[in-house]
């Protein structure tokens, strides 16, 4: 019997309410749009970046708890990050959200890992993976919004 | 087996409606279903499944022009099927049906075919703001070949198309008019026998998209005097992949074929091909077979059990879920109708749709959340989707208690 604290922790519930890093940059080095034109979840991600560090990391956006706690606790990991580890890390947490439980280092995610439950929602995994979609799309100057849908 | 279904009383027999409907007694994440998702797909009761296994068990062959037995018993079960079809909606002759895939391709068929021969620059095809996608797009892609134009008549905030709007919106350019029967998105039933007599006094021809109605009233194509219907059987109880055009047969007989190729054909030369008559002239190729007699299963069933008894248990339902649903903290209902039905969509302040419809998914309860393939009716109500339960013949008012219930635990997660 599934329960729904599988899905809606309730770390991921609080990064809904109250997102972290939740704003615009000013001036920001690089920023991407996400949007799913099915559900309606809409982002935009800024990122400073200093040599090969993400100094700052920002989003803005609206839509359900999942996108919205998935871009919050994104920007919380990938702060301080280099390019590549935020890469690595962007690599292990679409692991987790697609394949079993035995294919991913759950340790090596931290906090993110709370939103493996996903992994049991097929339907809710492009809600979980826009913010990160996003994320790359700034690394990668795409000024087109970027989907998961 | 129609018949035994039939009880003395006036009531529906909900529990006796269920036996018949396999799919109900399974689980979902552990959970009894709770299934309130009608409007996008009806289950099948068994008389369905049994006539589309005995159909391939034991009556499978190609229909028309086999001068063998089985062909013959195969021909005379899909146009058997036509017939039933025809008595269901009252169409005076059966060649005025036409079966096709869906809805979608019975409206793609007249804007193809009737669009193509008789909509030019500058003329008007007049729809309203609360049509499914299927019944705006064909319209918009005979509007960029031919250059005509797409009007769009109004509704107001309860859900309801504005008469005096539509009626102004009529004018001398209108070719035709396509309106939908029973919003999918928001439950209204439109007043489609004023809306015809409005088009016809102007001598404009009218579409009608039943695929919602089909299943939850009578309908009688003469009735209304539309001149085509179109329907799906797959939210009929039927199977996926058999849809209905209803055509007045003057009409049909002027418009020149949709698809080319076997069985709606007279005779083929590299030269001249000459047509088939109604109705094969609009079924090219091998039709589904199963499909229609499947569907012609269903109309059966349907028939068997009644409309005023399903009407009857649909409406309580619907009062009973509504001021069930109205008790919610928070909830809005979009689409508030005086005339309406089956339809309980609805957002909820703090709570996303997505994350409505995967927590009551995980009580057991299945319903719709996202645009319903209505995104002018999502901008129209100022909202990027809804949740959407549909009620059938086979829900109980117990069901509406465990999405009510599910509901409650939606707004503990995301309390206001």
């Amino acid at each position: 019997m599934s329960d729904l604290r599988d899905l809606y922790q309730e770390v991921i519930l609080d990064h809904n309410k109250c997102p972290r890093n939740f704003g615009e940059l000013e001036e920001a080095h690089r920023h991407a749009d996400g949007y799913n034109p099915l559900c309606g979840d809409r982002l935009a991600v800024y990122v400073n970046i200093d040599g090969d560090v993400i100094t700052d990391v920002s989003f803005l956006g609206s839509g359900c708890a999942i996108s919205q706690a998935s871009a919050s606790l994104m920007t919380d990991a990938v702060k301080g990050k280099t390019l590549g580890e935020a890469q690595q890390l962007f690599e292990q947490f679409h692991r987790m959200v697609t394949e079993s439980e035995t294919s991913v280092d759950i340790g090596s995610l931290g906090k993110l890992a709370v939103l493996a439950g996903v992994r049991d929602y097929p339907t809710r995994v492009k809600c979980a993976s826009l913010a990160w979609h996003t994320l790359r799309a700034a690394f990668n100057d795409v000024h087109e919004p970027v989907s998961t849908e | 087996m129609a018949s035994r279904l039939q009880t003395s009383t006036s009531v529906l027999d909900v529990e006796r409606v269920r036996e018949e409907f396999p799919i109900l007694h399974r689980t979902v994440r552990g959970k009894p279903l709770v299934y309130l998702d009608s409007a996008a797909t009806t289950q099948k009761p068994r008389h369905v499944l049994d006539a589309l296994a005995r159909y391939y068990a034991h009556g499978n062959a190609n229909i028309h022009r086999g001068v063998y037995l089985l062909s013959e018993e195969a021909t005379a079960a899909y146009n058997g099927a036509r017939a039933k079809v025809q008595r269901f909606i009252n169409a005076r002759v059966s060649r005025e049906v036409i079966f096709t895939r869906s809805s979608t391709e019975s409206i793609n068929l007249v804007a193809q075919s009737f669009g193509r021969q008789n909509i030019g620059p500058g003329d008007e095809i007049l729809i309203t703001h609360m049509e499914h996608h299927s019944n705006i797009v064909p319209w918009q892609l005979l509007c960029e070949q031919t250059h005509a134009r797409l009007r769009v008549a109004p509704i107001d905030d309860q859900g309801e198309l504005r008469m005096d709007e539509f009626e102004r919106k009529l004018t001398s350019k209108t070719k035709i008019v396509s309106v939908v029967h029973l919003s999918n998105s928001l439950g209204t039933i439109n007043p489609v026998s004023r809306i015809v007599a409005l088009a016809h006094e102007r001598g404009i021809p009218v579409l009608v998209d039943g695929s919602q109605a089909a299943y939850h009233m009578p309908v009688d194509v003469q009735a209304l005097d539309c001149d085509f219907y179109v329907f799906t059987g797959h939210k009929l109880y039927g199977p996926t992949g058999i849809g209905v055009l209803y055509g007045r047969e003057a009409l049909l007989e002027s418009m020149p074929p949709y698809m080319g190729g076997g069985d709606m054909i007279r005779s083929v030369t590299f030269e001249k091909t000459t047509y088939a008559d109604l109705p094969n002239k609009f079924e090219a190729g091998t039709p589904h077979i199963a499909g229609a007699v499947g569907l012609g299963a269903a109309v059966d069933y349907v028939t068997g059990v009644g409309f005023d008894k399903i009407a009857r248990h649909e409406k309580d339902l619907l009062e009973y879920g509504t001021d069930a649903l109205l008790e919610i903290p928070g909830l809005r209902l979009i689409g508030t109708a005086s005339n309406k039905a089956s339809i309980l969509a609805f957002v909820l302040k703090g709570a996303h749709p997505h994350d409505i419809g995967s927590i009551v998914d995980i009580e057991g309860v299945s319903i719709r959340t996202g645009h319903h393939c209505t995104q002018p009716v999502m901008d129209r109500f100022g909202v990027p989707a809804t949740a959407r339960a549909s009620v059938a013949m086979y829900n109980t008012r117990q069901e509406i208690d465990q999405l009510v219930h599910a509901l409650h635990r939606v707004r503990e997660t995301f309390p206001l």
